[in-house]
């Protein structure tokens, strides 16, 4: 489904955040990608977003070359991945429910669709009664849980997490795996990006292992070890 | 239907984070207000100094003075020669006896003057006529032609060459106070425009992290733009109308000769009891104000919009700029 191909991103000659990283990730598969601060995690989630481009090596979303689409292609494809970040991303100046109604009338949804979906991520995430919160008025494990509910209500075909947890105590980072992993069961794959140890040891899933830019480690049921 | 609807969200958002924005929002108008009133002051500046250049203008003249033994019809001969050329606006012909009712009437407190013409018994003063031309600065080539029109024998004197320095002089007023005009509006334009501008671009750029956050969820460029256009509009709207009103109310005082309210501008131009019109010499701008308000009004809400929507779509490019 997802096909990274010798991927190199070189920023400078001393910094290479990236260096001939190649892995595919199965449908519906659940995919841990761990490493220290600075290992290209990060990095390798931006370019499957097409947000930076790689300077050597292809990355495909099912067929598409991720840095051929067409600028004016680019919204059509992000709409199929949700996207989750440690700073949570939230628009500011719109409540919970308006954050996550915008993705789906960016996404050019229906009033009626709209209506119907939105409160459903709202009861999935827990959060029914703060729909009319602004992102100033909720805690931080609302706030990750209210991204969640906007990466999803497009039922995307992949879940990209990073570092969702780094802000949150240890409930609410159990709380929001949680999450993922009844979203991953319900379906839709899910690429996790952490640093956080716990997190990994539970999932007992498939884990890559980055070191300075390069894949050291790729297992089937991972534990965190550096 | 994805467009109308995409237009329909557009404008509601774009209402929604006007009202959201609030301080932002004020500043933005407020400024775009104080650029409409630029525009709007050079405007009615150019509207007074046009009319006062004009009222100048129309002061002077060429008189050409005949001998009283002059016979009329070569006199009128001359008059309809002159109205032919194209540079004439008019020819006022004033006969002697005119001239001397005219002398006579402003001299009528002086005896002496009127004893003495009594004594004469016949006029002694010859007929003129008073050319006007269309443009001050035509006068030199009717007063070539006046020459050129070899008529010594009638012609006692053109006044022309009497009052060149002075004609002279005007023309060169009117030309550089143009000059100098269009030059301090484009100038005060550009400035206000940028000032606007960079007001507009810095409230987007508030709103930087937030366009990102759009186009990680897979909003079109287009849906992003949306509503900071149709806010740039909602400026532009609110703005023309506080400028309007800031106008009426200024305009109107000086109409009612009530400027001197303005306790500490009035030392300054020293127009305490005076209105624009007797200030100025020119039209009442307050008249020219109501009469041309559907103008003004159209004026002040193109240069508004305009600018709102454009430095909303200047701004924004950079964000929305692909990698």
């Amino acid at each position: 489904m997802i096909y990274f191909d010798r991927v190199s991103k070189i920023y400078s000659p001393t910094s290479v955040a990236l260096e001939e990283v190649s892995f595919s990730i199965e449908p519906q598969e659940f995919l841990s990608i761990v490493g220290q601060s600075g290992a290209g995690k990060s990095t390798l989630l931006k370019l499957l977003l097409a947000e930076e481009k790689p300077s050597s090596g292809k990355v495909f979303f099912e067929s598409l070359d991720m840095h051929r689409v067409r600028n004016s292609d680019l919204p059509k494809v992000r709409r199929r991945m949700g996207v989750i970040f440690q700073d949570y991303k939230l628009l500011p100046t719109k409540t919970a429910y308006e954050n996550i109604a915008f993705a789906m009338e960016a996404a050019g949804k229906i009033e009626e669709e709209i209506q119907q979906d939105v409160p459903q991520v709202l009861e999935l995430v827990g959060l029914m009664d703060k729909a009319w919160h602004f992102p100033s008025e909720l805690s931080g494990g609302e706030l990750q849980r209210v991204a969640i509910a906007r990466a999803i209500v497009n039922r995307p075909d992949v879940i990209i997490a990073d570092e969702p947890t780094g802000n949150l105590d240890p409930i609410n980072t159990w709380e929001i795996i949680n999450l993922l992993e009844k979203i991953n069961e319900l379906g839709t794959t899910v690429i996790l990006a952490t640093h956080d140890k716990d997190v990994i040891n539970s999932l007992k899933r498939r884990v890559i292992t980055l070191e300075n830019g390069r894949m050291v480690r790729d297992e089937k049921r991972g534990r965190y070890v550096l | 239907m994805a467009i109308v609807v995409q237009f329909k969200r557009n404008i509601k958002q774009g209402f929604i984070n006007f009202w959201r924005n609030g301080w932002v929002s004020l500043a933005t108008v407020l400024v775009m207000v104080l650029t409409l009133f630029v525009f709007g002051s050079l405007f009615f500046s150019n509207v007074l100094l046009t009319s006062a250049l004009k009222n100048l203008g129309d002061k002077v003249d060429i008189s050409v003075y005949f001998k009283s033994t002059a016979p009329e019809e070569e006199i009128l001969a001359m008059k309809s020669s002159v109205e032919k050329l194209s540079e004439v606006k008019s020819v006022n012909y004033v006969t002697r006896d005119q001239a001397l009712e005219n002398f006579k009437e402003r001299h009528k407190e002086n005896a002496l003057i009127t004893q003495s013409l009594e004594e004469l018994g016949s006029n002694p003063l010859g007929a003129s006529i008073n050319i006007t031309a269309k443009d001050p600065s035509q006068y030199e080539s009717i007063s070539k032609f006046l020459e050129s029109q070899n008529n010594q024998s009638i012609v006692d004197e053109i006044n022309y060459k009497k009052n060149q320095v002075v004609i002279d002089g005007i023309n060169s007023m009117i030309q550089s106070s143009r000059a100098s005009g269009l030059t301090s509006t484009i100038v005060l334009a550009i400035i206000a425009t940028l000032v606007a501008f960079n007001t507009i671009r810095l409230a987007i750029y508030t709103s930087r992290d937030e366009i990102s956050v759009m186009r990680l969820v897979g909003a079109t460029n287009n849906y992003i733009r949306g509503p900071f256009i149709v806010e740039g509009v909602i400026h532009g709207i609110l703005a023309t109308a506080a400028a309007m009103a800031i106008f009426w109310v200024l305009l109107w005082l000086g109409h009612e000769q009530l400027l001197f309210l303005f306790v500490p501008l009035s030392p300054v131009f020293n127009v305490s009891g005076v209105s624009t019109s007797q200030f100025f010499g020119g039209p009442d701008l307050f008249v020219y104000f109501l009469s041309n308000i559907i103008w003004i009004t159209l004026m002040l809400l193109a240069v508004g919009i305009v600018l709102g929507v454009i430095s909303s779509l200047i701004a924004t490019r950079r964000y929305l700029r692909e990698k």
